[in-house]
């Protein structure tokens, strides 16, 4: 998938993941999509509660070898 | 849609209890929650400019496992209970398991308080403290960060009396 901006929050624990993407997608223009690394196993249901509350579409979530990924558009 | 806003007393004054207000404060306003905590009590040390004051004690904590945040394996399971009289008598117990607690926190890639409150700050998480704690514990507001307001309950109300969630600490 093609994306504007990508977020490495691997290794990093919960709320960091999230307090990270809110900020990175603050770097971004409306339409465009962040990628976001993770490994906090917390941040699947995590980043799809952020996205229902802040409107900002959640593209795709994949699992490969404890490794999340997630595309979110911006609002 | 109107912006959403949430309340938080911090009441706590230990380096474990430091986490819930600071974790959920700065994950409000990342969700774009209006914030903001009102500390009073030993929740006043959270807002010390001095945060090695934040301690954690297994004194009397018998949910708090104790395990070593190095070494291999089957180390680290190991739970080093030990009861309550001992700890009491070792000088120095709390620090050791403070500077533990603080090599787990790192292991496991959780930030740390000074990091926490920074992100609250900067996503504009509105900080109050208890005037009258401030006063009852003998404390100077050059004691405190800069950008706290100092209040009393009243002011507290003003914002909680308006807020989705409201949560004491």
């Amino acid at each position: 998938m093609n994306f504007d901006k990508e977020l490495d929050a691997r290794g990093l624990n919960c709320p960091l993941p999230i307090l990270r993407a809110k900020k990175a997608l603050g770097e971004v223009g409306s339409g465009q999509v962040l990628k976001i690394l993770s490994t906090d196993p917390g941040s699947v249901k995590d980043f799809a509660a952020f996205a229902k509350q802040t409107g900002n579409e959640l593209l795709s979530t994949a699992e490969a070898g404890g490794e999340f990924t997630f595309f979110m558009k911006k609002k | 849609m109107d912006t959403k806003k949430m309340a938080i007393i911090a009441t706590k004054g230990t380096l474990d209890w430091a986490y819930p207000p600071f974790i959920l404060a700065s994950t409000a306003a990342a969700l774009g929650y209006e914030t903001q905590i009102f500390f009073t009590f030993y929740g006043l040390q959270l807002v010390r400019k001095d945060l090695s004051v934040l301690k954690v004690s297994p004194l009397g904590n018998p949910g708090m496992p104790m395990k070593m945040p190095f070494g291999p394996k089957w180390f680290k399971s190991i739970n080093w209970n030990m009861p309550n009289a001992i700890q009491s008598l070792i000088p120095g117990y709390e620090n050791v398991a403070t500077a533990l607690m603080k090599q787990t926190i790192a292991n496991n890639g959780v930030a740390t308080i000074p990091d926490l409150r920074e992100l609250c700050q900067e996503a504009e998480v509105k900080f109050i403290a208890c005037q009258m704690t401030v006063e009852l514990f003998g404390f100077e507001h050059s004691d405190f960060i800069d950008g706290l307001e100092y209040g009393g309950a009243a002011t507290f109300f003003e914002f909680a009396g308006e807020t989705d969630i409201c949560l004491f600490i």
